[in-house]
């Protein structure tokens, strides 16, 4: 037991000793965007600004989750039209303006979106509809389906 | 008609589905917002004179296209040729907008592929590219005389592309317009 220890201490360390360097090129890959934010709300507002815009590269993700090049570009701007002094729905209204409504994660309620805010609450509704007929047939005894018990 | 229900429910299913997977190609092209307004201010140097500096304005009376492409952008490759052959034969100038790249990596693009623009500028930061919409190159923009942007197109230009839909816009421009290429 301990001749094995003899054996696997040294190479454990070189192992370790290995790592090292990985350590030194770790961090740079996250340093790519140095966004440095002036207060820790400023940083809140920038976050939830962020997670609510379509990165137009990968569609299905958002400016935060996003690595495209093109996310880092429209986070900077972001930012940029914050502190411009830019209230969030004017930040959003500048990229609408070039990317349409499209770079809103929640798209705005209007006429061509009626379908889609309100169609769930139409097929929830008709569902329910038929659930209700199919449960009253039931206990009402429809001839069919006591033919088949 | 009961009895029909799960026949046409089926039916309209594969039909929605039939049109709405078909067209999912398109589906990934977001419409600009820009369309039919006024192309955007912008102030960029000439690629291989960076002291030189134009503007939005400088380029109005005459319509052209504007090509946002960069050394680094492999579709922008393989509409090359097809850029080329429409800075030949087209009706127009083709301009280049240099997007986000290397003054150098694009000057050796160039010599190796050839240069089709007449002008090209340099966006090297991206944000006249943003403030025009760009998300993806290659893109191609046409502009009017008076400076509206009256159609874009996002992706690589195919030679049928360029047929139905690039040539059919400029051809809708109004002629009065139209500079002399």
């Amino acid at each position: 037991m301990i001749g094995r220890m003899r054996i696997l201490g040294p190479t454990l360390l070189i192992m370790a000793l290995l790592l090292i360097p990985l350590l030194l090129i770790a961090p740079s890959g996250a340093a790519d965007e140095p966004l440095e934010f002036l207060s820790a709300q400023e940083e809140q507002r920038f976050n939830r600004l962020i997670e609510e815009l379509r990165c137009l590269v990968c569609q299905n993700q958002n400016l935060k989750d996003s690595d495209a090049p093109l996310a880092k570009d429209l986070r900077l701007q972001v930012l940029e039209q914050m502190r411009a002094g830019n209230d969030d729905a004017a930040v959003k209204q500048f990229l609408v303006e070039r990317y349409g409504d499209f770079v809103l994660y929640r798209p705005p309620v209007q006429s061509n979106t009626y379908l889609l805010w309100l169609g769930p609450v139409f097929l929830l509704l008709l569902g329910g509809a038929i659930v209700y007929r199919t449960v009253r047939r039931h206990r009402d005894g429809d001839p069919d389906r006591e033919g088949v018990q | 008609m009961k009895r029909f229900f799960p026949l046409l429910s089926f039916a309209g299913l594969a039909v929605l589905l039939f049109f709405g997977l078909g067209n999912a190609d398109r589906k990934q092209i977001v419409p600009s917002p820009l369309i039919d307004r006024q192309a955007p201010a912008f102030q960029l140097p000439v690629l291989d004179q960076p002291e030189r500096l134009i503007s939005r304005d400088e380029l109005l009376g005459q319509a052209y296209l504007l090509n946002v492409w960069a050394s680094w952008c492999p579709p922008c490759r393989l509409e090359h040729n097809i850029v080329t052959q429409l800075a030949i034969d087209g009706p127009l100038p083709v301009y280049g907008l240099n997007y986000k790249d290397e003054p150098d990596d694009a000057q050796r693009w160039l010599q190796t592929l050839g240069n089709p623009y007449a002008l090209i500028l340099a966006d090297r930061t991206g944000r006249t590219s943003i403030d025009f919409g760009v998300y993806g190159a290659p893109e191609t923009f046409l502009i009017d005389a008076a400076g509206h942007i009256r159609y874009k197109f996002v992706g690589p230009l195919t030679a049928e592309t360029v047929e139905h839909e690039l040539l059919p816009a400029i051809a809708a421009l109004d002629t009065g317009q139209r500079g002399s290429p």
